[in-house]
């Protein structure tokens, strides 16, 4: 047991200073000059000013250095919790602006996530029982599974926010409000809130209880299922069985879906001008700041492996199969 | 009697009709029998294996009836079919390496499944471990996962499971053939030591391979495109054969101690008909050397001695 998450954490560890490289490769190789494009804006004229700006600057995010050392300086700061400091924002650091983001996008991450793989797993089992809910429930869940995240997103934007004017279609919280622990605050950021959980969560509860659906009539139709109606069992110890074996390749699908939910979750935020990490991307990318960039990649780069590091450790808890694989087996 | 079956015909519903699989099968089986059930692939042993105790959902009792003690079957009512199942008649399956569930410990699975029957798991527990023992298993299976164990292992961790109640029947559908002829030799040698300790009073042994069935059965009866062609002690089919399709059958057998330069080994010429549109008359007319005008009517099963019963004009 120890020796494979030893592995695993090895695995992961590679993957991760793959990403990091990748991470700090990409804004420097991309076209444009950050500190050109800064300087351009304070639009100085005299080209002495221009020249000690540019190289003050250069020195400040460290671009005066040869790349190698920039990497490795990349990495020191990592370690110290430092992930520069932003052009967009300036001279705010990184990290500061990411963890008051970072927030946002869990409240609306996480509770999708795991609740509609709950409730569509749930979903798709009753629906394998009966004939009526399959036929209905089914095309339902392929629309559901097919619709990008956006266009949902802007969809209920319209339907529910400007149409019916439930909901606010805008931002985290009203911006009559200063942030502070009070019950109007708090239930200003649940309305806020809701509209990018939900078209989250609608388009993943699709696929689960797709998933969830063949999974149960496949294990329903297994030898064990047929041996123990033989023996008479009754269909609700079969049901138990048939769906937490059936549960299993969807813990599997959890880890694979997870980078494709991120990216959707990231979108939806665009749409409600959400304040999380999916905003705070599409803000840096257009003011060239690429250290936030960086700073916001390598956070959904660590997000996404430890995620899929408690679903690898999960499943081996759920599985006895890779369990005994693991310790060697005693045949 | 413990089992009396009488004209049981049992179709599979298809798109393109009925497939006759069981088309008037008679027989009876005593108490304490170890009857061997052969034939060809696709003649209907497996479909009267299954029919006995749960039909599949593509499967339709078309007319007959099965005794069991002296109490009628409801085969065609699954519902009334459950407080016989496991009580009264068992399954080995011919998938016994995966009839277990693959993510419960072996002895939960079990009693669960007591449990799930009205059962107090602890008044069966010392009986169970002593079987397990009898059949040189270590009690330690039962906390293991499936996976951990081997074919041999699995396959007798079924046949425990499944006579765990002393059924009065039980149907062990291909139950070896899955195992190397070694581990098949020791699984039926089990089977018989389960039948003499009175843990299963009668057994159906659904096979295609009539040398083992020699070494362990008391009766074969042979079947032939979803009809029973002969039925008689394991001695008079394998030395005095009646029918011609038994004939040939036993004919295609290798004998010990020949070798293949002295005599070729013959096959049975051409193939079985299909049963979506069976042929009226004799079922094996067309494969069989001995035919004659008469078989383009159906032959019945005739005791043609005591405790043998053949369906051929020749015989009768």
């Amino acid at each position: 047991m120890w020796r494979y998450i030893g592995r695993k954490l090895a695995v992961y560890l590679l993957t991760f200073v793959v990403a990091v490289t990748i991470n700090w490769m990409i804004p420097r190789f991309m076209p444009g000059d950050p500190v050109r494009s800064m300087l351009s804006r304070a639009s100085i004229s005299d080209p002495e000013a221009l020249e000690r700006m540019n190289s003050y600057y250069n020195e400040v995010f460290g671009l005066d250095t040869p790349l190698w050392q920039q990497y490795l300086s990349f990495w020191a700061g990592l370690f110290r919790g430092d992930l520069g400091i932003s052009i967009m924002l300036y001279p705010e650091p990184v990290i500061d602006i990411i963890l008051r983001s970072v927030p946002y996008t869990l409240a609306v991450l996480l509770p999708a996530i795991i609740l509609s793989w709950i409730v569509g797993n749930r979903f798709g089992a009753f629906a394998a029982r009966s004939k009526i809910l399959d036929n209905t429930i089914l095309p339902v869940g392929y629309v559901l599974t097919a619709t990008p995240y956006m266009w949902l997103a802007l969809l209920f934007a319209w339907a529910m926010g400007v149409v019916l004017g439930w909901f606010p279609v805008s931002g985290g919280y009203s911006y009559s409000l200063r942030p502070a622990f009070s019950g109007e605050f708090v239930w200003d950021l649940v309305m806020h809130w809701f509209l990018p959980f939900l078209s989250m969560f609608v388009v993943a509860l699709g696929g689960w209880a797709i998933g969830m659906r063949n999974m149960i009539i496949y294990e329903l139709e297994a030898d064990y299922s047929n041996y123990l109606q033989a023996l008479g069992a009754p269909r609700k110890l079969i049901r138990r069985y048939a769906f937490r074996n059936a549960m299993l390749p969807q813990i599997t699908g959890l880890a694979v879906q997870l980078g494709t939910i991120i990216a959707g979750a990231l979108l939806t935020e665009i749409v409600f001008n959400y304040p999380g990490l999916g905003s705070l991307i599409l803000d840096s990318l257009t003011n060239r700041d690429f250290f936030l960039l960086q700073g916001i990649f390598l956070f959904v780069v660590v997000g996404v492996l430890i995620a899929n590091f408690i679903i690898d450790i999960v499943y081996v808890l759920v599985d006895p199969r890779t369990r005994v694989q693991m310790t060697g087996g005693a045949a | 009697m413990t089992l009396r079956v009488k004209d049981l015909k049992v179709y599979y519903q298809t798109l393109r009709g009925d497939v006759h699989a069981l088309d008037g099968v008679t027989f009876d089986l005593a108490d304490g029998e170890i009857m061997g059930l052969a034939g060809e692939s696709g003649c209907g042993k497996s479909t009267l294996g299954k029919s006995l105790i749960r039909l599949d959902s593509r499967m339709r009792h078309v007319g007959g009836s099965i005794e069991l003690d002296g109490k009628d079957l409801p085969i065609a009512d699954d519902d009334a079919m459950v407080p016989f199942r496991y009580h009264e008649i068992s399954l080995i399956p011919q998938y016994a390496m995966s009839a277990l569930n693959p993510t419960r410990k072996i002895g939960r699975m079990i009693n669960e499944l007591l449990r799930a029957r009205g059962l107090r798991p602890a008044d069966i527990a010392e009986e169970l471990e002593r079987r397990l023992e009898l059949v040189g298993l270590d009690t330690d299976v039962l906390n293991r996962f499936p996976i951990e164990l081997s074919g041999g292992m699995k396959q007798r961790v079924v046949m425990v499971m499944s006579t765990l109640l002393n059924p009065s029947l039980l149907i062990a559908d291909e139950a070896t053939s899955a195992l190397d002829v070694s581990t098949q030799r020791s699984v039926a040698e089990s089977m018989v030591e389960f039948r003499d300790r009175g843990y299963v009073k009668s057994m159906v042994f659904v096979t295609h391979d009539i040398s083992l069935v020699y070494q362990m059965a008391d009766t074969i009866m042979v079947m032939y495109a979803g009809r029973i062609a002969e039925k008689a002690s394991t001695s008079t089919i394998i030395n005095n054969p009646q029918h011609p399709y038994t004939q040939m059958l036993i004919s295609a057998l290798p004998e010990v101690g020949s070798t293949a330069e002295e005599t070729r080994l013959e096959g049975i010429p051409g193939t079985p008909p299909g049963l979506l549109h069976p042929p009226t008359g004799c079922r094996f007319k067309d494969r069989c050397p001995m035919a004659f005008s008469k078989c383009n009517e159906q032959p019945p099963l005739l005791e043609i001695e005591p405790g043998h019963w053949a369906a051929c004009w020749k015989t009768g």
